[in-house]
Order: structure tokens, then sequence, then C-alpha cells
């Protein structure tokens, strides 16, 4: 069942693929509002800062070195009388050469026009010699005249810089988790920087582990709602239950989505041990898959190829991450062997899984690894700080969110793919479980 | 009598001595009184009755139980006891049966007179019954003393402590099931935190799976038993140390959820 001549090895480079090291220095100094808009600049300059430094793909330029004056539109540039002088931040070169040392600027300002809040905003690339040849991006955008607005705004600017990187902007995706800040374990979900958070389920029971299909529409998890933990799934749109037939069985559990979003897999006690299942999304025309008497839980399609499922299993003592065909066949271990696996994630590109592992530590100490499936290499994120499990890809693929208890309880947090800036999204209850959404 | 009267007789003489000394010139002496009739020969009289013995054997009973009376009586031609026992032979027996203590009077009479005696039974009241059997103990409290068998890290096999516990609920389960034939009772599957939380839904499983089947081999009935895993979803202790591992490694029963 195991390739002897495969070598695992560890290998800190597994994220580069994901995630380069060798990045844009972007300056992008606080933009001003007049009128109504400046009530709202504090919040607009935070979400737009931290949207560009979390997306991975910048070092973002100290805003203490900024020169005193700041571009606000390209009519504000002064070239220098004599090339190479300052124009005090007036001209691309005060902002490419040191202290700032950036490669690109992103300005603009926020005004109230017509009951909106209006942002213009644009993107120069400072090392070009002309303004003509420096403006990469220059578009408006349009928000209510509130913080939300200006937030709104914030994203959408951010997005488009994302998006002359190739990036994903995650302004819009959603956070899925199981929270007991009511007393009950329920589903909740919250925007990527964590606000915005809201109770999904209300079944005052025990409702845990979600997944979301992958247009987001549809939401599975575990529920002991109705007794024996069975699986449910909810409409995000309408919040209403949808019909799924739940096989007799003491546990059914653990659901996820084919990338199609036209099946589910779940682990099953139907037949003794939990073992991976694949039925329809209303839970009819149901299938065994995997075969062993071991306990075998938390299946996931590969999104990229749609034939190949990783798993966890006890089947070769503790529970370890495997890999097998959607018919069950060619089952192979990813995980050397060593500690405790679990929680795989497919990264969307289908290449890299991000799991929690006790490798290296001691038994329940789990931390978050990827690794690259073909190779086996491998990669550890985080370093024992508390227990860290349950990671989950972004849709953008660059970022996961996680569970940590590095802070001394059970709360969700987001990191990109090398480990680099974690943030807490959680802080009221236990939160664990999570799984990011479109 | 013959003495008192000779005595009277010198008392009289001495009277009359004296009187004489003192009063020569009295009167003659009145005439010696006459002598006492003289004595008629009668028949001997009559014996009295006599009671040799009127007992109550025994003499202290409780309500409902009986007494003997036993009597043995002479020189009576009449004898009767009273309390409804009425006239009776000389010697003889009787069973009562008094509610409350009596006083049993034997009354003997013949030629030579009446004599009573008396015997008394004491009756004492029965003790208080005993207090019924206990009212039937709900489901709930009877379940309680059933023991929670106790599981190895990731495993689900039956310990040799589980062994014993698991045979003692057998037996407990079967008498619970006497008592409530509608009765279902939930064998729950429990962990520690250290595993995954979607590994130990199925580890809960396979240990409230495996103390059923154990429980099934020593005759509790399979329908009588459901099982469930809570995984490390309803810890029974927090704390991160093996005391309180271990006792969240366990199957639990509970009557449902």
């Amino acid at each position: 069942m195991l390739g002897l001549g495969v070598l695992w090895a560890q290998n800190a480079d597994v994220w580069l693929k994901i995630v380069s090291n060798q990045k844009t220095v972007l300056a992008v100094p606080d933009l001003r509002g007049s009128g109504a808009a400046q009530n709202f600049m504090g919040a607009f300059n935070d979400t737009l800062f931290s949207d560009l430094q979390n997306s991975g793909f910048f070092d973002m330029a100290p805003k203490g070195m900024y020169p005193l004056q700041v571009p606000q539109r390209p009519e504000d540039f002064r070239q220098p009388a004599r090339p190479g002088a300052s124009s005090g931040g007036l001209w691309l070169s005060d902002w490419a050469s040191p202290p700032v040392s950036a490669n690109y600027l992103a300005t603009g300002y926020a005004a109230e026009q017509d009951g909106q809040i209006v942002l213009y905003g644009w993107l120069f690339d400072v090392a070009q010699p002309n303004l003509a040849n420096a403006q990469i991006l220059g578009k408006r955008y349009f928000g209510s005249v509130d913080e939300a607005g200006a937030r709104k705004v914030a994203h959408e600017f951010a997005a488009d810089i994302l998006a002359h990187w190739g990036g994903t902007s995650l302004y819009g995706t959603k956070i899925y988790f199981q929270s007991n800040r009511t007393g009950h374990k329920e589903i909740w979900s919250m925007d990527p920087d964590g606000s915005n958070q809201k109770q999904i389920t209300s079944f005052k029971s025990i409702s845990i582990m979600p997944a979301i299909s992958p247009d987001g529409s549809k939401l599975a998890f575990t529920s002991y709602a109705s007794g024996n933990p069975g699986i449910f799934i909810l409409s995000t749109e309408t919040g209403r239950r949808l019909p799924f037939y739940n096989q007799r069985a003491s546990l059914n559990a653990t659901p996820d989505f084919t990338p199609d979003g036209k099946q589910i897999l779940y682990a099953s006690s139907a037949s003794g041990y939990a073992q991976i299942y694949v039925a329809n999304l209303d839970g009819s025309n149901l299938k065994r898959i995997s075969s062993s008497r071991a306990i075998e839980v938390e299946p996931k399609v590969n999104p990229k190829t749609g034939t190949d499922i990783v798993f966890v299993s006890g089947r070769t003592g503790p529970q370890q991450i495997f890999r097998m065909n959607f018919d069950g066949t060619g089952v192979e271990r990813l995980t050397n062997g060593e500690g405790e696996a679990s929680n795989p994630s497919w990264n969307p590109n289908g290449e890299m899984i991000a799991f929690s592992w006790t490798r290296g530590f001691a038994t329940g100490n789990f931390n978050v690894f990827l690794m690259d499936v073909a190779s086996r290499t491998y990669s550890q994120l985080t370093h024992g700080e508390g227990r860290n499990e349950n990671p989950s890809w972004a849709p953008d693929g660059r970022h996961l969110v996680f569970m940590s208890t590095r802070n001394g309880s059970h709360q969700i947090y987001t990191m990109l793919a090398d480990g680099s800036q974690v943030h807490q999204l959680t802080t009221a209850g236990d939160n664990r479980t999570p799984v990011w959404g479109k | 009598m013959l003495l008192k009267r000779k005595s009277s007789v010198i008392w009289i003489a001495i009277v009359l001595a004296v009187f004489a000394v003192g009063c020569k010139k009295k009167a003659a002496p009145p005439p010696p009184p006459p002598p006492p009739p003289k004595a008629e020969v009668a028949p001997p009289p009559p014996a009295a009755p006599d009671i040799a013995e009127f007992s109550a054997e025994p003499s202290s009973i409780e309500r409902g139980q009986s007494s003997t009376l036993r009597w043995s009586v002479s020189n009576a031609n009449q004898i009767t006891i009273d309390n409804g026992v009425g006239t009776v032979q000389a010697s003889g027996s009787r069973s009562v049966y008094p509610n409350e203590t009596t006083t049993y009077t034997l009354r003997a009479s013949g030629p030579g007179g009446a004599l009573s005696k008396t015997a008394t039974v004491s009756v004492t009241a029965p003790p208080p019954p005993p207090p019924p059997p206990p009212a039937k103990a709900p489901l709930s409290e009877r379940i309680t003393a059933l023991q929670d068998a106790y599981f190895d890290y990731d495993k689900s096999d039956i310990r040799d402590d589980a062994r014993s516990s698991l045979t003692k609920d057998a037996d407990l389960l079967k008498s619970i099931f006497q008592d409530f034939p509608d009765a279902v009772i939930t064998v729950e599957g429990h962990c520690d935190e250290r595993g995954s939380a979607e590994y130990n839904l199925g580890l809960g499983d396979r240990r409230s799976t495996s103390a059923k089947e154990f429980l099934v081999q020593l005759g509790v009935p399979t329908d009588k038993l459901k099982t469930i895993s809570y995984g490390k979803e309803r810890p029974v202790c927090t704390e991160s140390n093996e005391e309180c591992w271990q006792r969240n490694r366990r199957a639990h029963f509970s009557t449902g959820q």
C-alpha cells in the first residue's frame, strides 16, 4: 500500500510555490477626505492598509518614512527642477528613493458627493521616469457615507490593486465556524477580517464542523439536533434547512462537498467503523467508498481533479492523512506515520494540502503544516504556540484560517501560507473548526 | 371453750369471796349461773372449696394469639369462669383469644363455701406492619448505579477494569429492564481532548459500540441499548492532565439525549 521508495522530507520552501519571498514594496500613505467623508477616513485607511498588507504580495513601506507632501491626484505631481532633486513627495522618485524605497505608490482622496462617499484611487509605478507611464490604475469607487461605506470602497480599491499582481481579494468571502458563545455549539459566519460575526444556526444542541459548497450557497455541518450526530444542510441565502437523508447509523458526520457542488462525502458508522461515503446533495444514491476496519473521517475531494480524495484514517495506527481514488482504490498514506495527523484541506490549486499534525510535539499538540501532495514534501507553519488545528484555505489560495489556543482559549486566526501575518478574528467564547468559503 | 367457762367460774368465786369478806352482812349470794347448755354432738362441717390452680399461660400475648387458662378446683360443685368461658369442670383448660387485657375470674362454690381466683391475660398490640416496599426508583436514578467503562488512549478495546465494571452493569441493566420494560438506555462514547474532534467522533462511536457488544454478550437485550458518540464534545472535565483525560475516555450510560 505504501511506496517504500517515497522520501518524506520537510522542505521549508513548500509555501514558496504560493507565497513568494520576493515582494513588491508598496507605499500607501493615509488618504484624506473632504466634507462628511473625512469622518470615516480612519476606517478607510485601516482597511486599505490591512487588505494590502495581509495579501502577502507586498512589503508595506513604513509610513514614518514617507515624504511630507503626498500627491492626492495626478495633477499634484511636480517634476523636480533638475533630475535627481527632491520635490518633497510630489514626484515619483521621491517615493522610489531611500528612505521609502518603494516600487509602487497607492494614493488618492475621498469626498462626499451626491450623498455618497466617492473615492478617487490611483496606483503609480514610481520607478517610471514620467507620469504617463507610471499610472497603473485610476478609478472611482462609491459607498455610503458611513464607516461601512468607507470600508467597502477601501476593500474595492485594494482588490483592484491586488488584481494587478494576479491576486484575488478576499473581500466578500465568508468564514464559517462553530462557536459556543450562546451557551450551545452553533454555526457562525464572519468576514475575513473578523467583522460582521453572525449566528447561523439556533438548534441549541451541538452543531459543529461546517463545510461550505464551492459556490458558497450551501452550508453542511454535523449536528446532534435530531439525536445522534447527523448531517444537516442549510441554504446560506435563505438560512433554511435543505433535505438530507441520513442513512441509519449511530454516526453520520464530517461532510464536505465535491468540487462540482453536486455530491456530499461524509463519514458514517453504518457498517461498523466510521467509513467514507458519497451521496447526492439530498443524501440519496449513497455509496461506500473506503473499506477498512479503522476509523476514517474528513474526506476532501481534490478541487482540481475531482477524482482523488484525501481523508483521515487510523488504518495504520494513530490517525494519519491518506489519499485514495474516488472509487476507494489506490489508497496511500501521505503523512509518514509520526504522531497524529488530521484536518486536511486542499489548496484551490489541487496540488497542496494544509493539515494539522503533532509531529515533533506531544500527543494532542497539533501544528499547521503544508504538504505538496505529489512530492510529499512538507513545511511547518506554526511552531507550538498552543494547539493549532483545522487549517482551511481561503479562496485566494494564499491564506489560511485556523484554530489556535495560543492565547489561552480556542479562537479563530488567519495567516498567510508562509505562517506570517497572523491575525486573531474571534474573542468571544470558544471558537473552532473554521472553513473559508466564497 | 371449756377452759373459758372454767376460768369464769373461778373468777366468780374470787369476786364472791371478796364480797363475802367485805360485806358480812350482805344478803345471800346469787345463785350460780346455770350450767351452760350441754353441747350437741354436731356432724363435722363440709370442707371448703379449694382452688389449687388457676392460671393463664402465657400470661401475655399479642392480639390475635391465644392463651390457655388452666384450672384445678376441689370441693366445689359450681365452677364458672367469666368473660364468656362459662361453667367448667373441676379441672381443665381452655384457649382464650382476648382482644385486650382481660382478667378472668374463676368462681368456685360448694357446700363448704365459695372461693374465687383470678388470672390475667395481658394483650399487647402487635407491632405495626413493616413499611411497604419502597416506591420504584425512577429510571434516571437507577442508571446512576451503572459504572462507566474506561479506555486507553485511541483504543476501544474493553480493558480488564472495564470488563469488571460492565459485568456488574449487565446485571443492573437486566434488573432495570425488568422494572422498566419500555426503557431504552443509551451507551455514550467519549474521548479525551487530545485527538482531533473529527476522528474522536469515530473513536467515541467505537467505544460505545464495544461497550454495548460486551453487554449484549452478557445477555443484555441488544434492542434495549442504543449508542451515541460525543467524541470530545461533552467532556466531564477539561483539565489537561492524565487524570482528567482518563475520566473522559469512557463509555457512559444515560436515558437519552
